[in-house]
């Protein structure tokens, strides 16, 4: 209590001067970089553009042509859809095995480190580099991911993983877990070692023992790691953008079957050559913006909200 | 305190050595295959190297300018890490001392960086650049870099020195000492921990970026190791060693890291998401 005392009488002495000055440097960078463009991307989407040219104010005639025109009336479908598909991948693989991981390595002991320091390696590398390492892996023609299939006599699944349109995706999901895992497993952890021992113990005493415990003890505990890990996650599949374009490139190769919307966004703002593709591309942008934040925001207040239920 | 024999300690290591197995032998064969000949991996694709070669290496370091790339990203992640951790740490030193409302409000306004797309606001950032004549140039990158780390170091900074008693600051100020001095001589001594944190955490992200500097550096010899091994990958298409140097040589500086400060990468990891 004295400590907080003190900071109020200290606080009041620090002359507002001080406070700006100090401050100054992380605003400005912050607005210049940051708050200016995102602010500045907004008011694009509502000019028509010639090349760089601003044009005059059109409303909301961008935000038509990205869902009617083409083509966006194809490619948005498509690549909103791997973007859902990359999260709902996620939530029951990545985020599930984690979470397994994180029970097993609980109380493991000794080795624990280790376990968790090999475990998140992964996450810590480029995601450019693990798209190009895994294209290089499961290459049909001399990958070793097929090698091994082949040896253990598993040859009818030696297949063209990212060659064939239809497992293209599923192997960007495979892909994208095996670079997180880490990531659900270290907060799952953390949230497990905040359990205290007399809950577990008095559970088991009143006979809750093995998924029985899990259910009714350890899982509720977990809400709130689940919330944040559903939210990161939902955020990092929507802006997927690295593993995709090392795998497929900047189009979706195979047949857009691993398009994304950052991929489209970056083709319609770099690559499209259209006069206004400035505005389509802002539209688009927003669209994205809203929709990633809003989700979040949203996520975020139902958790806070059933915190509140459950724990009163 | 009872201890009870765990029955499943046996199946849950050998669980944990195959899962150790999945997430560690794709980066050994890359490191393995980096040392061994295209020819070698075509006639077999899963084999150790016949013998230790750095041919691979030489090649991407000279031939295909790895040397240019990595030299460029060590320079744009060191500069920014240390010009982020500074404003950072100015802004925290104020969020955590002073109780005005402003800074308050402006404290949430950086911690909403944390969930904005901010990737988004490329063209304007590009356009921006265009006129400040930052395209292709690194110090560009930089500025962006920096500015992405406020909002995750300064929340981490800002929570350690609201820990930090203000009985040292109180007393340096009744020696005269002044608010720069104080905060100079007396307090960044004490959060060298956070800034460590900090530091190792902002250095992964910046390291890793592709997206900026494939949008903003347009000229060869400002790519940064990312970019470069889009190009690369695109002109070594068949040559299979020399891709997996390439990557090897990408990755290598995240492992030294990894072992040198994996207690503060693992801290600020979970700081960092649970927040």
């Amino acid at each position: 209590m004295r400590v907080k005392t003190a900071g109020r009488a200290l606080s009041v002495r620090m002359p507002i001067l001080t406070g700006v000055v100090f401050v100054a440097p992380a605003l400005i960078l912050f607005a210049v970089f940051i708050l200016y463009p995102l602010i500045t991307a907004l008011s694009y989407s509502f000019f028509s553009w010639k090349g760089t040219l601003r044009g005059e104010f059109i409303g909301l005639e961008n935000y038509v042509t990205i869902f009617t025109k083409k083509p966006f009336d194809e490619d948005l479908p498509n690549a909103f859809a791997h973007n859902l598909l990359l999260f709902a991948g996620a939530m029951v693989f990545q985020n599930s095995i984690g979470l397994m991981l994180a029970v097993v390595l609980h109380k493991i002991g000794k080795l624990k480190r280790l376990f968790q320091t090999m475990f998140t390696m992964p996450y810590l590398i480029s995601p450019l580099v693990v798209g190009y390492l895994w294209s290089l892996l499961l290459s049909p023609l001399f990958g070793p991911v097929n090698a091994i299939l082949k040896q253990i006599g598993l040859e009818e699944f030696a297949l063209p993983w990212l060659g064939d349109p239809t497992t293209a995706i599923w192997a960007i999901v495979f892909i994208t877990a095996w670079q997180w895992i880490g990531f659900p497993m270290l907060l799952y952890g953390a949230a497990l070692g905040g359990i205290p021992d007399e809950v577990t113990e008095a559970a088991e005493i009143d006979g809750a023992w093995g998924i029985k415990k899990f259910r009714t003890i350890t899982l509720p505990l977990l809400l709130p790691a689940l919330g944040t890990v559903s939210i990161l996650t939902f955020i990092g599949a929507m802006e997927a953008f690295a593993i995709p374009y090392a795998v497929g490139g900047s189009d979706g190769t195979p047949a857009g079957a691993t398009d994304v919307m950052a991929l489209l966004f970056y083709r319609t703002a770099f690559e499209s050559g259209d006069v206004g593709s400035i505005g389509t591309s802002s539209a688009l942008a927003t669209v994205l913006f809203l929709f990633i934040f809003g989700v979040a925001v949203a996520l975020r207040f139902l958790l806070a909200r059933g915190e509140k239920r459950l724990y009163g | 305190m009872r201890k009870r024999f765990d029955l499943l300690a046996l199946p849950k290591h050998v669980l944990l050595w195959l899962y150790a197995l999945v997430s560690l032998s794709p980066l050994f064969v890359m490191l393995l295959n980096s040392f061994r000949t295209t020819k070698e991996m075509a006639m077999e694709p899963l084999a150790l190297p016949e013998e230790f070669r750095f041919t691979s290496y030489e090649k991407a370091w000279v031939t295909a300018s790895f040397e240019t790339y990595f030299i460029n990203s060590m320079f744009v992640t060191i500069t920014s890490v240390f010009l982020g951790t500074a404003v950072s740490l100015l802004a925290a030193y104020v969020f955590a001392r002073s109780k005005r409302k402003i800074f308050g409000v402006l404290e949430g306004v950086f911690l909403s960086g944390l969930l904005l797309p901010v990737f988004l606001a490329i063209l304007p950032i590009f356009y921006l650049f265009d006129t400040l004549g930052l395209i292709s140039n690194l110090w560009g990158l930089i500025l962006i870099y920096a500015a992405l780390s406020i909002p995750f170091s300064s929340f981490i900074l800002a929570a350690f020195f609201r820990q930090l008693p203000v009985d040292l600051e109180e007393a340096a100020r009744i020696d005269g000492a002044g608010h720069f001095r104080t905060f100079f001589f007396i307090l960044l001594p004490l959060v060298r921990p956070a800034i460590a944190t900090v530091v190792v955490f902002r250095f992964v992200p910046i390291w890793n970026d592709f997206f900026y500097p494939l949008m903003l550096m347009r000229d060869r010899a400002v790519y940064t190791l990312p970019v470069g091994l889009t190009r690369f990958f695109g002109e070594y298409q068949t040559d299979w060693a020399t891709l997996f140097a390439g990557l090897t040589i990408a990755t290598i500086p995240l492992v030294i890291l990894f072992l040198v400060a994996s207690k503060q990468l693992v801290s600020g990891l979970t700081a960092g998401m649970s927040k």
